[in-house]
């Protein structure tokens, strides 16, 4: 544990230096405030904006930047520093190689984490301030960010997963941004296409929201968008067989198995691997 | 650059290398190790015992199997066949870590990371360890990194981040020393220096193993000498164990008048096989029994004769002569 923080406090600081944090946190607060600010018209309220509203908005916006960056962070985690030349060395230093992985993580999702309570806190609080606010709503801001993190965390770990199997840092790269366009883009429309194409109806709900689950980035949207009835509401998204069949505890579930298969796939095949 | 090899040069700085405390050397044992990557062996049934405190050189060409060899001593490439052990731990499991803390290791080609300070990469590697910081600045300062230590990596020298190389591989008092061709892109005053600090490791009874291309430069320096050659030790021994067992000739040139050239030549061409070098020098070769013999035949048969010049056979000799394909049965 002692060995995993050192890497996790260095993998930080790295991200502080190389602005990689300030960056983040300038991405996410700046997409934010645009999006509460101008993204309120299409509700139809145009003079006050909710922090609801907001909520659905970020939790949009999250499914598609949090696994980005996440994977940034991610991917050449272990292919770079083999390509560097310094895994070799710090392999024969007295850290194990779950360690290493371990160290990765927690230095990578303390730098998302800061990005993401900076980055949407500080957009939400001026929403806060600005308007009338439901406790109900702020409940749900947590929750956004808590669950943005744990998605924060399933891409960094598909992420390893991706760094221990390239052989190369291009590969990685390219690995990185087929698994991001796969997953948060294209998932959802072949699903749509199903779905439209299903015209018999042979998929129920109860399919339908399992394959929603599977895929984390969706799952998460699920996750945000039928906790908190507020939200649902201004998602559009209300509806009990929707609500019972993808529920807020097995999105997150899902979420987290996702995690932790890819870290436990992660750690073998780099366990396996001879720099 | 040149400040900071000015720097290295004065005598305080020489005088402030601290001794190297008593140590306990780890010994390594190779039973007849074999490693094969993919279908291309690497290693073949190498069997290989380092004494604890001794100073072995793997000398050989490039792919001949010496960083291999090394990963297996590290534990980071696991054996196809034979055992590895290090103190009479397997260094490949997890138990091996305590011993790990123990091992200094410069990679070939060593690499840090580019944006951080010298400083900063030595903190590092010695909270790895378990040590405290404050025994990185002496460290530093031995290598002579003390003016750059505050300087990003990124700027440094080859030369300078081999230092580092080393700083970090002497982090916490190692009791053994794996050194991959540790004196690449140093000047030949930091390759004095170099082998300074190594001497005084050794002769505090660290175990060290170092490979090396410049065989000039490790000649006399090691204890014991091991050639690898496609994977297998051609020869192994200490340098005179070396050259016997080699058995190559002596040369001896000769200075001596134009005219009496010929007269030598017909003289000594019985006893040793001589060949005329230009005008007024001749080279003879004999084996190293008979060295004093002709010698004192020469003494005695001219006069004339203005120098002598004998070379004994050095590593590169012995090198050449084991590392040309011939493999020890």
């Amino acid at each position: 544990m002692r060995v995993s923080v050192i890497l996790a406090v260095k993998e930080f600081r790295d991200g502080l230096r190389n602005r990689w944090i300030a960056a983040a946190v300038l991405l996410l607060a700046g997409l934010t405030l645009a999006v509460t600010f101008l993204g309120s018209a299409p509700v139809g309220t145009t003079s006050t904006t909710s922090l609801a509203v907001t909520v659905t908005s970020l939790s949009s916006l999250s499914v598609y930047l949090v696994p980005l960056i996440a994977l940034m962070l991610s991917y050449d985690a272990i292919v770079g520093e083999a390509e560097r030349g310094t895994l070799l060395l710090l392999l024969a230093y007295p850290v194990s190689r779950w360690q290493l992985i371990a160290g990765k993580f927690l230095g990578h999702l303390a730098i998302l984490s800061v990005a993401i309570i900076i980055g949407y806190g500080a957009a939400a609080m001026a929403v806060a301030m600005l308007t009338d606010t439901a406790p109900g709503d702020l409940l749900a801001l947590l929750a956004l960010v808590g669950s943005s993190i744990l998605l924060g965390a399933v891409f960094l770990m598909l992420g390893y997963l991706l760094s221990a199997f390239a052989r190369e840092r291009a590969t990685a790269a390219g690995l990185a941004i087929a698994l991001w366009l796969g997953m948060v883009l294209l998932y959802d429309l072949v699903l749509l296409g199903v779905l439209l194409a299903d015209a018999s109806h042979v998929i129920g709900e109860r399919v339908f929201a399992g394959l929603l689950i599977l895929n984390p980035a969706d799952a998460f949207r699920v996750f945000n968008l039928t906790q908190f009835d507020s939200v649902s509401a201004v998602a559009g998204l209300a509806g009990p067989g929707m609500t019972s069949a993808a529920s807020p505890t097995l999105a997150l579930g899902a979420m987290a198995a996702w995690a932790i298969v890819a870290g436990l796939l992660a750690y073998i095949r780099f366990g396996a691997s001879e720099p | 650059m040149a400040a900071d090899r000015r720097m290295i040069a004065t005598p305080e700085n020489l005088r402030s290398s601290p001794v190297a405390a008593r140590q306990d050397g780890l010994g390594i044992q190779l039973d007849r190790v074999s490693k094969q990557y993919g279908r291309q062996p690497v290693v073949r049934d190498i069997s290989l015992d380092i004494a604890p405190g001794e100073c072995l050189a793997l000398l050989g060409p490039n792919g001949a199997g010496k960083t291999t060899l090394f990963k297996l001593m590290l534990g980071l490439v696991r054996p196809n066949g034979g055992r590895v052990t290090i103190d009479g731990f397997d260094p490949a499991t997890r138990t091996f870590r305590a011993v790990r803390a123990g091992i200094g290791f410069l990679p070939e080609n060593v690499s840090f990371h580019d944006a951080m300070t010298g400083a900063e990469v030595l903190a590092f590697y010695a909270r790895l360890k378990g040590i405290p910081a404050s025994d990185c600045a002496p460290l530093l300062d031995r290598v002579g990194l003390t003016e750059a230590a505050s300087k990003r990596v990124r700027t440094y020298s080859k030369g300078m981040r081999q230092r580092l190389g080393l700083a970090q591989a002497l982090l916490g008092n190692p009791r053994l020393l794996i050194l991959d061709e540790p004196t690449t892109g140093l000047d030949p005053a930091l390759r004095r220096r170099f082998f300074d600090i190594l001497r005084s490791f050794s002769e505090a009874g660290v175990t060290v193993v170092i490979s090396s291309h410049a065989l000039t430069e490790i000649e006399a320096r090691a204890g014991r000498y091991a050639i690898l050659q496609s994977g297998t030790v051609s020869a192994l021994g200490t340098l005179s164990a070396l050259q016997r067992e080699a058995g190559l000739p002596v040369h001896i040139r000769l200075t001596l008048p134009p005219d009496r050239v010929q007269s030598m030549i017909r003289r000594l061409g019985e006893r040793c096989t001589v060949t005329p070098v230009g005008a007024g020098h001749i080279d003879l070769a004999c084996p190293e029994a008979e060295k004093m013999a002709l010698i004192r035949e020469i003494m005695n048969a001219d006069a004339s004769v203005e120098d002598i010049e004998v070379r004994s056979t050095c590593l590169d000799d012995i090198y050449a002569h084991f590392a040309s394909g011939r493999v020890r049965k």
